[in-house]
């Protein structure tokens, strides 16, 4: 069946309408990043500098590093947050996928206790934690360090992760499992051979969410790091605003760079996200 | 006003038994951490304990970002430091004022930091709660005559000091000077608050929609505001028996001054979703005359990069009242945590830091602590449009409640005042609420 | 397509399935469950030990067992209520907004849209946007003295006048949520979104030559379809919601007035400004226990039987 004409331009529109409120924030931001700070305070808003400056995103990438300055600091957080997202991504995807299976497809005795324990952890407030968890740390030698917080973060993403994943293997048909299993697949072959391929959006988009929540983390990063080494983007993005100093210019140009990893990343991932998921192979 | 004390009870080390290395080791492997668990037990393990340590070896310090002294400036004196002592190693962190106070609680436990820099309002809660040491022995004597008298207060509680004063501020009264000629309004009168009040006025007439600007948004800058207008109107936070009596004349006179500014339209609305930033922003914007603000506004609101009325602003001593014009103490201390091992080599640098030839060194980022610094010409010319200023007020300072649970009173009193403020409530009303509150926090 | 657990249905589980099965689940189980419960198994049961202690110092030292005193004074104190009830309407009203907001986009995003791609990839960018920034932005946006909402309402000619937006308590939380639903939709589009492939088109097809129009199709086909997708993004953004902090840290403080506190930032202010540990763990145990009442609440309203965990 062909659309009418009348349902594609409302659906443009209505397209339009949502890319306007979408970006007009964003397009704030970014105007901002650029404006020079007296025309930030101005009155009434410019809505385009009068004289646009590129000097903040310069004081990020030109100055020198060595942890004197605030902005330079933030080439470091940058790095230190992709490794981190990455590593903690990695790690809770590939067991959140594991169990998220066992939890969709297995019969065992306490199943829905232990995934509500998972959950559980998921839902505990971090403040909740932060004392102990510094202490644990710190008695492992992973404070401050990427490890501690790839380690801590893991924690964090896997029950979303598991949550995520077991609920996606359940919106898979079961039918094509079944006919592996009957063609003679041991259960992880079928697991690995049959399921994955089919979850791969599901895989995807869980692990993109997942690397967002490790990007975006800020409470244990701001009190589990302290240096270069180890410092994330919210961090060093939260110490732009420091008692006395703030420039929402500088925020804003940190904010600007911050988003262009996972955007380049959901780029990336996108066509495997909402590309065709089965193309054709599920015939209900 | 007695501080909570610990009472009796069985468990050691509730959230920080610190386990053992060796269970450390056994506990590191496989399931990580959870090891922890069955090496310590609930209620096995004790504090680490502090000492004195050697006097050499490495140290790590806390710092705060922005204010005061700046990183490279405290990295400086660091790296000079640890040229004159060669055994002591240095290792300094940064971190935002407001992460200041979670980061050092935090950190406590394990002992990461060997000096910290701890704010008026912590000592109390800092050392009765044992995250900083009492350095009451380590204080000679000729300091408590050498230092400012608002420096000496600083980090003592309960008459005993838990550190050593290092940042000095107070909220100077700031204005500008191209407005208030243009309204002819007569600089000489900003030296009370009820010629503020007339000043704004005039400038409102003149055309300036909001004259008075503040950092008013539910935070501690709000209490800030507030205690210096407090001691201006005559009131105290506590009476002689230590229970809550800002509910009481000036302390009400105080709130009733700045709702009324609201009112009648002198006061931005937008300060009470204001910190400091917000109110340097919006005055050097142009668009407020008169503001109160810590030192640091002078040097920005004049900088042509950062403000729009470079050169046309002045500041004055904060306006007195009906009783007074005591300056709210906003310093800073260096201090030793309780948890240090190193404790000496801590002191040493710590003393570096704070003594006069340092300090007067960088004069121009922050005011020394020692009162004799106010006369040498090097560090007047500095900047000398603040150090006169500085010099009257410094010595005329009022605390903000050296209590244990000052962090939690100061929580009621935000939340009342802003009630007031935004007109929820009457003054006297909310002071009364807040103060029954702090009445029972005091208690326990 | 809806898959039921039944025995039945899987010939080969007849033979002896459930012990190979248990121990099949717990090989698949076990990695998670050193990653998750390795870590935070210690600091878990700390706090829990803690919560039962009047604990006021993050030092080590004696502190009285007082059981569940921190619970119930937890009840008796009245800021609990209040930051309770904001927190209650954050999460209703953002999760809401946000599931409505984002199955609609979705379904946009679903059509046959024109260079798909690019209407996709703008809906990720509020998503890529780190949390504080976010608060910052919409700070800004809202400040009363130059901020772009005023400055665009004066623009159009709407309001002359500049509004507080973050004046008023109540305002503050609305102001609060919107720019926590601007970022947070992102999330619900994509889940969303993958769910909406899992609908195989024949069905649509079905419906339709059984004469049911496009609105009947949504409610009777896609929504029940949509189910477990809405069950698991709603339930994941309840707990994100009510547990919300980094946000109304950067934008208010908890102001004005307290309007904006929610119960993590309550417990952020017990439990840290004020060193009440003891009280801040019970607080926090309470979000957990509220939270799941909540996700079993939803849950029993999308009748969701084939979920995981939910016989």
């Amino acid at each position: 069946m062909r659309p009418s004409r009348a349902y594609l331009i409302w659906i443009h529109v209505a397209a339009v309408v949502m890319a306007l409120v979408v970006l007009a924030p964003f397009a704030w931001l970014v105007i901002s990043s650029i404006s020079p700070p007296a025309e930030l305070l101005s009155p009434h808003p410019h809505w385009w500098p009068d004289h646009p400056t590129l000097e903040r995103y310069r004081a990020i990438f030109g100055s020198e590093g060595g942890g004197g300055d605030v902005a330079a600091n933030f080439r470091s957080a940058m790095l230190n947050s992709f490794v981190v997202a990455s590593a903690t991504t990695a790690v809770s995807l590939v067991v959140g996928v594991l169990g998220g299976y066992a939890f969709a497809r297995l019969t065992f005795r306490f199943r829905r206790t232990s995934l509500f324990g998972f959950l559980a952890i998921y839902m505990l407030p971090p403040i909740a934690l932060v004392i102990p968890l510094y202490l644990a740390l710190a008695n492992l030698g992973l404070l401050d360090t990427k490890i501690g917080l790839i380690v801590t973060y893991s924690s964090i993403v896997t029950p979303f992760c598991l949550w995520t994943m077991s609920n996606y293997f359940l919106s898979l048909p079961r039918d094509l499992e079944d006919a592996a299993r009957v063609d003679g697949c041991s259960r992880m072959g079928a697991l690995v051979w049959v399921i994955l391929p089919l979850a791969r959006p599901g895989i995807l988009t869980t692990g993109m969410f997942g690397f967002l929540l490790a990007w975006d983390e800020f409470l244990y990063a701001l009190i589990f790091t302290s240096s270069t080494q180890s410092k994330t983007i919210p961090v060093a993005i939260a110490e732009f605003t420091g008692k006395h100093s703030s420039d929402f210019g500088l925020i804003a140009a940190g904010g600007v760079l911050a988003t262009i990893p996972p955007v380049l990343l959901a780029l990336a991932f996108q066509r495997y996200i909402v590309g065709g998921l089965t193309s054709g192979a599920v015939k209900g | 006003m007695k501080p909570t004390s610990p009472s009796s009870g069985s468990i050691a080390g509730i959230i920080a038994p610190r386990p053992t290395r060796r269970g450390l080791l056994v506990g590191g492997s496989a399931l990580g951490l959870s090891g922890l668990l069955v090496a310590c037990g609930v209620g096995g393990g004790g504090g680490k304990k502090g000492g004195g340590g050697s006097g050499s070896g490495s140290i790590r310090a806390l710092f705060m970002q922005q204010a005061g002294y700046s990183e490279e400036n405290i990295q400086e004196m660091t790296a000079a430091f640890m040229k004159a002592n060669s055994g002591i190693k240095v290792t300094a962190d940064f971190v935002s004022y407001e992460a200041l106070h979670d980061k050092t609680v935090a950190a406590a436990p394990a002992g990461t930091y060997d000096v910290v820099l701890i704010d008026v309002i912590w000592p109390a809660e800092f050392g009765t709660k044992n995250i900083v040491a009492d350095v009451t022995d380590r204080w000679p004597d000729d300091w408590k005559q050498q230092m400012l008298g608002g420096a000496v207060t600083t980090p003592q509680y309960d008459g005993k000091f838990y550190g050593v004063p290092w940042i000095l501020d107070t909220k100077y009264l700031f204005y500008n000077t191209a407005q208030l000629e243009k309204a002819k309004v007569d600089a000489a009168e900003l030296d009370t608050w009820d010629g503020v009040l007339t000043a704004a006025r005039a400038l409102k007439e003149s055309g300036v929609k909001y004259p008075l600007i503040w950092s008013w948004q539910q935070a501690e800058a709000l209490i800030c505001d507030y205690t210096q207008l407090l001691g201006a109107f005559g009131g105290t936070f506590l009476d002689d028996a230590g229970q809550p009596a800002f509910n009481q004349g000036g302390g009400v006179a105080a709130l009733e001054f700045m709702r009324q500014t609201i009112v009648d339209g002198l006061t931005n609305p937008a300060s009470t979703q204001s910190l400091e930033e917000d109110v340097r922003r919006v005055f050097s914007s142009g668009q407020a005359s008169i503001a109160l603000n810590w030192t640091y506004m002078y040097g920005l609101a004049n900088d042509p990069k950062e403000s729009q009325i470079p050169g046309d602003v002045a500041v004055l001593q904060t306006p007195a009242g009906p009783v007074g014009r005591p300056g709210v103490n906003g310093s800073m201390a260096l201090a030793l945590t309780a948890t240090s091992e190193n404790q000496d080599a801590g002191w040493k640098y710590i003393e570096y830091l704070t003594s006069q030839p340092v300090q007067d060194k960088y004069a121009l980022s922050s005011l020394p602590v020692w009162e004799s610094s106010y006369d040498d010409p090097k560090v007047v010319e500095t900047n000398p449009a603040v150090v006169p200023q500085a010099k009257k007020q410094l010595g005329d300072m009022i605390l903000r409640p050296q209590v244990a649970s000052y962090n939690a009173m100061s929580q009621v009193l935000q939340a009342e005042i802003q009630k007031a403020l935004l007109g929820d409530k009457e003054p006297q009303q909310a002071l009364d609420d807040a103060a029954s509150e702090a009445a029972k926090l005091l208690e326990s | 397509m809806r898959s039921t657990v039944r025995e039945a249905d899987r010939p080969w589980a007849r033979q002896g399935a459930g012990q190979h099965e248990g121990r099949f689940a717990l090989l698949l189980l076990l990695p998670a469950a050193v990653v998750v419960f390795g870590v935070v198994i210690w600091p878990v049961v700390r706090t829990l030990v803690v919560s039962l202690y009047d604990v006021d110092s993050a030092m080590p030292g004696s502190y009285p067992f007082v059981g569940l005193d921190n619970y119930v004074r937890v009840f008796q104190d009245d800021r609990f209520y209040t930051v309770l009830g904001h927190t209650m309407y954050f999460t209703l009203v953002s999760t809401f907004l946000e599931l409505a907001l984002g199955i609609a986009v979705a379904l946009l995003l679903n059509a046959p849209l024109r260079a798909r791609w690019l209407w996709r990839s703008i809906v990720v960018l509020p998503w890529a946007l780190p949390t504080i920034v976010n608060g910052a932005l919409w700070r800004w946006i809202y400040n009363g003295q130059y901020g772009a909402l005023n400055g665009l309402l004066d623009t159009l000619g709407i309001s002359e006048t500049p509004t507080q937006w973050l004046g008023e308590p109540f305002l503050a939380l609305n102001m609060v949520i919107i720019a926590d639903v601007w970022k947070n939709t992102s999330i619900v589009v994509f889940f969303i979104l993958a769910g909406l492939q899992t609908i195989p088109s024949d069905l649509y097809e079905a419906a339709r030559v059984d004469g049911a129009g496009p609105w009947r199709a949504f409610w009777r086909l896609t929504i029940p379809m949509l189910a477990p997708s809405i069950a698991v993004v709603l339930i994941l953004r309840t707990i994100e919601a009510f547990k919300v902090f980094d946000i109304i840290y950067v934008m208010t403080g908890g102001g004005p007035a307290s309007g904006t506190q929610t119960i993590a930032f309550y417990t952020y202010l017990q439990a840290f400004s004020n060193q009440l540990f003891g009280y801040g763990a019970a607080l926090a145990y309470l979000i957990v226990l509220a939270v799941f009442a909540l996700a079993m609440v939803y849950l029993r309203i999308l009748k969701q039987n084939q979920l995981a965990g939910v016989e």
